[in-house]
């Protein structure tokens, strides 16, 4: 009954969904303030319902109502509960639900913290957030029902694959949803504008909140993504450059860019035309992702069920609201004038820069994540493009970027005098340059230029960052939170570079095969391999662990026990590497395959500073988080308020 | 209207038509002309035993089949679980070539990692740095697989990743029907 109920209520949010892509929009066209007025119960109502329709998929997994065929092929009595509710979107069915559900979700708030957009605005953005909801519940009730029945419910389930039997997986695909949908907000509010044909700093500092949370979701979701690989898959890499993956950081690029370029759109009036063609970009590249993971056209890691009529079903969605809005914006962005005159020497260019540079990047990232296509579309044959591409185009823009993060804030709006800018430029190039040169000495390693130059990107962007902010006048506590926002961001980068640049050059990865009661040294510690059990049994798997202890100068150290486990017949053997974290290093060691006479073969990793990768995303989330709420947007809201109270005032 | 406003959608109607025909594409029935032909020889080492080698014709006289791979490929992880219970279950003498990978400067001995971490179902592991076999037997890319008869007669090729409906419809009554024909 519950699973049909589920049912039931979807088929409703649709309804609910066609009435918020029509009415609103109808009203502004006929002038009819009530249709517009729609809009806002409207997407409480598609939220209630959707909210029902997920609550009940939940339900059947948590009571293993095995009946439902999805519950039947992802869970399994012996899970664990939180795995059992995360099985929700462990799958293709399950996870769509979500989508929709996050983005009837984003339309209530954005119907509750708009209250100072005019209402022939608000109408426009709800009706293009419902006709997003339409395509995606068109898209679950006629190609990916996740209530559908089995005929012969069997007794038992055929459990989540094991490697999404994991805590991070299951919180980063609600956050990266939340990501990938929140950009539906700003693409609602671009495509509005275009519409009304007008698009002013108001409208920029409407979007500008809005795009800054999806955007944090998004940094959480990748960071939140990359910390699993590392830990979960066993290879001890955080980064991949796999499609799936790509497919986050593409919206990812253009959201950066998008929020940069909001910001001289709403200082300055200027980049109009650019700031929609990015929300726009933001959010196709959103869909994109959706449509590379979900149609099976690329192989990856990550691949749940690949199915071509889904896959045809998304393309002809894709069509309609990328193709659409594209049209649009051909037919109207030369309408969006762009006021501001700006000089060579300006914080503009520097924006234009910066915006430049992630919009090749993010081509060429698109380009390496279709490149295998492409050929197979020719008829060339199937390949993989491997990880030196992406690292090889990644280097010299990253490095055009990480210059210009610097040089950009100290740039002022309008026209900036060169000499004034070297003179505040000349101490922290210096810091840098020095911090370049004699920081790889501290690491007894071999000399590296990429090293050097990592060092240089991540020194310089911390320092000009933190300069810059002790710069803003005021005292500390009185700085807008924008400011802070911004510095945190900045430094946030210059700790992932470091990071990724200290992991990928002074790793040691060592294979080794270790007989029991023997020991292994790596980067001053020494492994000693002292017991092996079998059969340990967990709540649904059995499993092999190993006993490390570890030592540093004779000194008993830790104490590591990597896992091999087995999650039943059918599925891989899941490594579970026994990790000793730190700030400044990690050790990682894993268990490979028994090598006979007591022997096992064993993969340890001594990783200086990558944890620095995952803790600069959490800054750079933080940023993204104050500066989504420095005081001019709520000031806005308030002023408004004020006016409205007023008006009401004199009309009694 | 600009024209350079249009030039966005162009870029996106080359993509959409590009994702269609992604969609269409059936890699599985690549025709090759080196089906009915032998095999081609190769003499290559062997991964984990560097002093011994592995040839073509060391396998004559069974069914065999003969797996491109690389760890760099994405593809080749989709398919080693399906492959390799298929492997393990018809006891289906399996030579994997590892394609432009072990010994290449950028993948090193990732190939190692790679099948410690997946499980090695083959007998041998042919190492073709520099993909001169590869050519020999026309791979476009991979994952390819290719079944020889006992005669060292290629019978069949698979390109892309072996799935358990390639596995249940045409590999295994195939495997099945050439162990009946003579030597």
């Amino acid at each position: 009954m519950i699973p049909e109920i589920g049912h039931f209520a979807l088929i409703i949010g649709l309804a609910i969904a066609i009435i918020q892509a029509v009415f609103p929009m109808m009203g502004v066209r006929l002038n009819q303030p009530q249709w517009m007025a729609l809009a806002r119960p409207v997407a409480g109502a598609q939220f209630l319902f959707l909210g029902i329709s997920f609550a009940c998929l939940i339900y059947a997994f948590l009571s293993s109502d095995f009946s439902v065929k999805l519950v039947a092929n992802h869970s399994h009595t012996q899970m664990p509960t939180i795995y059992k509710v995360s099985s929700v979107w462990g799958n293709h069915e399950g996870s769509l639900l979500l989508w929709t559900f996050i983005l009837s979700g984003w339309g209530v708030a954005v119907s509750i913290f708009s209250r100072s957009i005019p209402p022939v605005m608000l109408a426009r953005v709800m009706s293009v957030m419902g006709m997003v909801a339409i395509g995606f519940l068109l898209f679950l009730i006629m190609t990916s029902n996740p209530f559908e029945r089995l005929p012969f419910p069997p007794v038992e389930g055929r459990t989540l694959n094991p490697l999404l039997q994991d805590f991070g997986l299951a919180v980063h695909p609600p956050m990266l949803y939340m990501g990938y949908v929140g950009f539906s907000v700003a693409f609602s509010f671009a495509i509005a504008a275009m519409l009304g044909g007008k698009l002013d700093a108001a409208w920029a500092r409407w979007a500008r909140p809005w795009t800054n949370i999806a955007w944090i979701f998004l940094t959480g979701g990748i960071t939140l993504g990359s910390w699993w690989a590392y830990y979960e898959l066993g290879w001890g890499g955080w980064w991949f450059w796999d499609p799936v993956e790509n497919a986050s950081l593409l919206p990812w690029l253009a959201g950066t860019a998008l929020v940069h370029s909001l910001a001289v759109t709403e200082k300055r009036a200027a980049f109009k035309s650019w700031t929609v063609l990015l929300a726009i970009l933001a959010f196709s590249l959103s869909l994109l992702g959706t449509f590379l993971v979900r149609s099976g056209v690329l192989t990856s890691v990550h691949s749940f069920a690949a199915d071509p009529e889904r896959g045809l079903f998304i393309l002809v969605f894709l069509l309609i609201v990328i193709g659409g809005s594209l049209t649009l914006y051909a037919a109207k962005a030369s309408k969006l004038e762009s006021t501001g005159r700006f000089e060579l020497v300006s914080r503009e260019v520097g924006l234009l820069v910066n915006n430049i540079t992630l919009a090749i990047l993010t081509l060429t990232v698109l380009l390496g994540t279709l490149y295998p296509l492409i050929i197979d579309a020719l008829g060339v044959g199937k390949i993989s493009v491997g990880p030196p591409y992406f690292n090889n185009i990644s280097l010299p823009l990253g490095t055009v970027l990480f210059l210009m993060m610097g040089v950009g804030l100290f740039l002022r709006w309008k026209k900036d005098s060169p000499e004034r800018l070297f003179k505040k430029l000349l101490l922290p190039a210096n810091i840098a340059l020095i911090i370049a040169i004699f920081g790889p000495m501290f690491f007894e390693k071999a000399f590296s230029w990429r090293v050097s130059l990592g060092l240089l990107l991540a020194s310089w962007i911390a320092l000009t960052a933190l300069m810059w902010f002790a710069a803003q006048g005021r005292s500390l506590w009185q700085k807008p939170l924008s400011a802070w926002g911004a510095m945190f961001g900045h430094v946030g980068m210059a700790v992932v570079i470091t990071g990724i640049t200290l992991t990928s050059m002074y790793s040691t990865e060592k294979d080794v095969r270790l007989d029991a009661n023997s020991g292994y040294e790596v980067a001053g510690y020494s492994f000693k391999f002292t017991k092996i059990e079998k059969d340990l049994k967990g709540k649904n798997f059995s499993a092999i662990r190993a006993t490390i202890e570890i030592s540093q100068k004779g000194k008993p150290f830790i104490t590591l026990y990597p896992e091999k486990r087995n999650y039943g017949p059918g599925t891989m053997p899941m490594t579970e590497a026994g990790i000793d974290g730190g700030l400044f290093r990690d050790l990682f060691i894993a268990l490979g395959e028994p090598l006979g006479k007591g022997a096992w073969s064993f993969r340890i990793y001594h990783k200086p500073f990558v944890r620095w990768i995952w803790l600069g995303g959490i800054l750079i989330a933080f940023g993204g988080l104050l500066a989504a709420f420095d005081g001019r947007y709520r000031r806005t809201r308030k002023v408004f308020l004020k006016e409205k109270a007023r008006r009401k005032g004199t009309m009694a | 209207m600009k024209k350079t406003h249009l030039i966005p959608l162009f870029i996106f109607i080359l993509l959409a038509l590009l994702l269609y025909r992604g969609l269409s594409l059936n890699s599985r029935n690549i025709p090759s002309p080196f089906i009915g032909k032998p095999a081609p020889a190769f003499d290559l080492p062997r991964l984990y035993q560097k002093d011994q080698r592995i040839s073509a014709k060391s396998m004559k006289g069974q069914v065999w089949i003969m797996n491109v791979f690389a760890s760099w490929c994405q593809s080749c992880r989709a398919e080693h679980l399906v492959l390799s219970n298929f492997i393990r279950h018809y006891k289906v003498p399996t030579v994997g070539l590892n394609y432009k990978d072990y010994g290449v400067k950028d993948y090193g001995n990732d190939v190692i990692n790679w099948l410690a971490q997946l499980g090695n179902p083959y007998i041998a592991i042919a190492i073709d740095t520099e993909g001169r076999t590869g050519i020999d037997y026309g791979v476009y890319g991979v994952p390819e697989s290719f079944v020889i008869d006992k005669k060292g007669i290629i019978r069949y090729k698979f390109t892309g990743p072996i799935d358990q409906k390639a596995v249940t419809e045409t590999l295994v009554p195939l495997i099945l029907k050439l162990r009946q024909e003579p030597a």
